[in-house]
């Protein structure tokens, strides 16, 4: 569930009130508070909006639980999700690196693919394509 | 609140439900020139099934000999309810809409030979790019505004009211034909994603006389880790299973279907991602499906050489395929100006009784969204004019004259006390489906009571009770009436396939439940 609204890194842009589709934060002149954790859907994609990683989401669904904002800060989990979907400047999106095509390539019955396939399956795109 | 709406707006189609199958949905109808107008609960984007995780689709290339033999393959585990036409439709429609996607910026793989992979979307990458077409094509999005009920006359559905979550304002969308893309109906059991398919476009539909087909077929329940909520389970495939003690339970390879399902029932399941062996396979799996990772890394866990427990989540109608009956090629349900597409839509004419594996969920959310959109577009032209529109909301909304006030929370435990258990749902019986159809119909006058309005919140919370009640009573009904074992539905005293029921099983109704049978199109 989320347990974390980062207060000092917030800019109170508004988005994850608009975003969460449970409707858990609430909008308190412009900075969201958590009003209602119990309806969280332990989604992440909150998270993925906030521009800032001002956000955090526990892995546990129906358990809340205490979070300490510097140790996840310090480990660089605050982030973490945005990071791996690759959104923000300069980043390359999941989608791009996307190796799900790839998958039934590693079977567990599949003899071991050689080295450049797995290379090519592991390659970043050059850069990503243009938006139309 | 008041019952009058502080919103009002006119458009030609009004989308309910802003998940792939109401953004295709939209995004054609106003490609076919009508106003649209969509509202989601949440944010078109960010809501429903797709948009966490992502969605692998059923996808081939335009080669003859390799459609028939998906077509054929489909036929066969759909339990013969399936019909070839629409499976072929299904995948000519994906071709030509995934081509799109790609152009508007979706960087679909490529395989050694440059030939693209579009047969997996990554949901948020999908769905914010889906937003932004449906915005650019001129749609009028509402988020936060979940529709509460339909508005109808003597000619039929006419628009919708709701209300926003943010500020409480009611709105009312008055337009020529309604498209109902809300998803399917998952019972708040906290699949990845899925706790705002709560059903209410089924009651909404229902409530103007819609029926509902393939109900039977909703007993899929999906593995997560136990603490968690990610359904996404491929990564699974790589797993050797044990008990608490440690002993193997399942050394790898493919599972029998009740597996995980017997076994969590005798105690206790863990899993451990060890068949995915080399640092490769790894990285390989990490960046297919990395929402599979996030919750157990987050706690601690290396899947890969750590045992996580595990559960099943009910998924209700998601990943079955059942849904609003459909009547035509673009997707009309049994009600004039009312259209369904995605998960709300039956699914049988192209995966008969069983969904999942195969992908044809997230194929069909885009080719039905896209033949509801034109069909609602064609449909609200010839339209009248005049109307004489009442509201056709009923329990969780409108209460029964003197009825005492709903406990939502209450009613909902309820609800779930009988379609979340694997004993009743999973393991079917007509004894024990019997005893839980007698449970959720005693829910019905409940439902029906006097809802808190005090909150845009609690206000949804009793209408979404008032659905998933409904729900739970047309899914065992047709559970009982279908008495065989086919595709996705099994009953304990009847093990084997029934040939003489090779039919569809419709239901209608609400303080009744009809049932009949209707033959499979050839
Ligand atoms: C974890 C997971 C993995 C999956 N993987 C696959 C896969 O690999 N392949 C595949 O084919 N399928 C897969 N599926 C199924 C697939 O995600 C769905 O079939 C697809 O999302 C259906 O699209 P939809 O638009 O009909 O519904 P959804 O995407 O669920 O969207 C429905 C929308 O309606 C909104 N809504 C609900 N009620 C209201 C209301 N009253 N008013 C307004 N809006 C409302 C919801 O907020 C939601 O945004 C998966 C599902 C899950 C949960
Ligand atoms: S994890 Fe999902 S449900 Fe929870 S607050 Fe974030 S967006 Fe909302
Ligand atoms: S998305 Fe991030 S920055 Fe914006 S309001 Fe929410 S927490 Fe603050």
């Amino acid at each position: 569930m989320i347990e974390l609204v980062s207060t000092s890194r917030c800019t109170e842009c508004g988005l994850c009130v608009r975003v969460c589709p449970t409707n858990v934060f609430d909008d308190h002149d412009g900075l969201p508070v958590i009003a209602r954790q119990h309806d969280c859907q332990t989604c992440y994609i909150c998270e993925v909006y906030c521009p800032v990683d001002a956000l955090y989401v526990a892995p546990y669904g129906d358990q809340a639980v205490t979070v300490d904002e510097d140790a996840l800060a310090a480990d660089g989990t605050l982030g973490s999700w945005r990071a791996a979907i690759g959104w923000g400047r300069k980043r390359v999106t999941l989608a791009a690196l996307d190796t799900t095509p790839f998958i039934d390539r590693i079977l567990p019955s599949q003899p071991a693919l050689p080295a450049e396939e797995i290379a090519f399956i592991l390659a970043a795109p050059a850069k990503e394509p243009a938006e139309a | 609140m008041r019952d009058e709406a502080e919103l009002r707006l006119q458009a030609d189609v009004l989308v309910i439900g802003g998940g792939p199958a109401g953004a295709w949905a939209a995004w054609n109808a106003a490609r076919a020139g009508a106003r649209v107008v969509l509202a989601e609960k949440g944010y078109l984007g960010s809501s429903g099934a797709t948009a966490p995780g992502g969605t692998n689709l059923l996808y081939l290339p335009p080669d003859a000999a390799l459609r028939e033999a998906a077509v054929q393959q489909r036929m066969e585990g759909g339990g013969q309810l399936s019909e070839a036409r629409w499976i072929h439709r299904v995948l000519d429609q994906v071709y030509e809409s995934l081509q799109l996607v790609e152009a508007w910026g979706y960087p679909f793989r490529r395989d050694e030979h440059g030939v693209p992979l579009r047969d997996h979307l990554q949901g948020p990458e999908y769905l914010k790019l889906m937003r932004k077409a449906v915005h650019r094509a001129g749609v009028r999005i509402l988020d936060q505004s979940p529709a509460l009920e339909l508005l109808v006359d003597e000619h039929g559905v006419g628009g919708a009211r709701g209300l926003s979550r943010l500020d409480g304002r009611r709105w009312e969308v008055r337009a020529g034909a309604v498209v109902i893309a809300t998803g399917g109906c998952a019972f708040l059991s906290k699949g990845l994603g899925c706790n705002v398919l709560t059903g209410e476009g089924l009651l909404m539909a229902a409530e103007t006389g819609a029926e509902l087909s393939g109900m039977e077929f909703s007993r899929a329940y999906a593995p997560s880790a136990a603490f968690g909520t990610n359904t996404r389970g491929r990564t699974l495939g790589w797993a050797s299973y044990y008990d608490q003690h440690g002993k193997v339970l399942h050394a790898g390879g493919p599972r029998s279907r009740d597996f995980l399902a017997k076994a969590l029932l005798q105690g206790p399941v863990y899993a451990v991602l060890d068949k995915a062996d080399t640092p490769e396979k790894r990285a390989i799996l990490r960046r297919a499906h990395a929402i599979f990772f996030l919750p157990l890394e987050r706690a601690g866990i290396d899947p890969f050489t750590q045992p996580f427990p595990l559960t099943l989540r009910y998924e209700g109608t998601l990943r079955g395929t059942g849904g609003l009956r459909l009547t035509s090629d673009d997707c009309a349900t049994s009600v004039p100006g009312l259209y369904a597409a995605g998960d709300a839509a039956t699914r049988e004419r192209v995966c008969g009784g069983l969904s999942g594996g195969g992908a044809y969920n997230a194929s069909w959310a885009i080719c039905s969204g896209s033949w509801a959109g034109h069909g609602a577009a064609l449909h609200a032209l010839d339209a009248p004019r005049e109307r004489r529109l009442r509201p056709a909301g009923g329990a969780g909304l409108r209460p029964v004259q003197g009825s005492a006030p709903i406990d939502s929370a209450a009613l909902v435990a309820a609800v779930q006390s009988q379609v979340l258990p694997l004993e009743i749902n999973y393991f079917r019986s007509e004894a024990g489906l019997r005893q839980a159809l007698g449970a959720v119909d005693a829910l019905w006058p409940e439902a029906g009571g006097l809802p808190d309005t005090r909150t845009p919140q609690a206000a949804l919370r009793a209408r979404e009770a008032a659905a998933m009640v409904a729900a739970s009573r047309w899914i065992f009904n047709a559970a009982l009436g279908r008495k065989e074992t086919r595709a996705s539905h099994t009953l304990a005293e009847y093990p084997e396939l029934d040939p003489a029921q090779r039919h569809r099983l419709i239901v209608s109704g609400l303080e009744r439940i009809a049932l009949r049978t209707e033959p499979v199109p050839a």
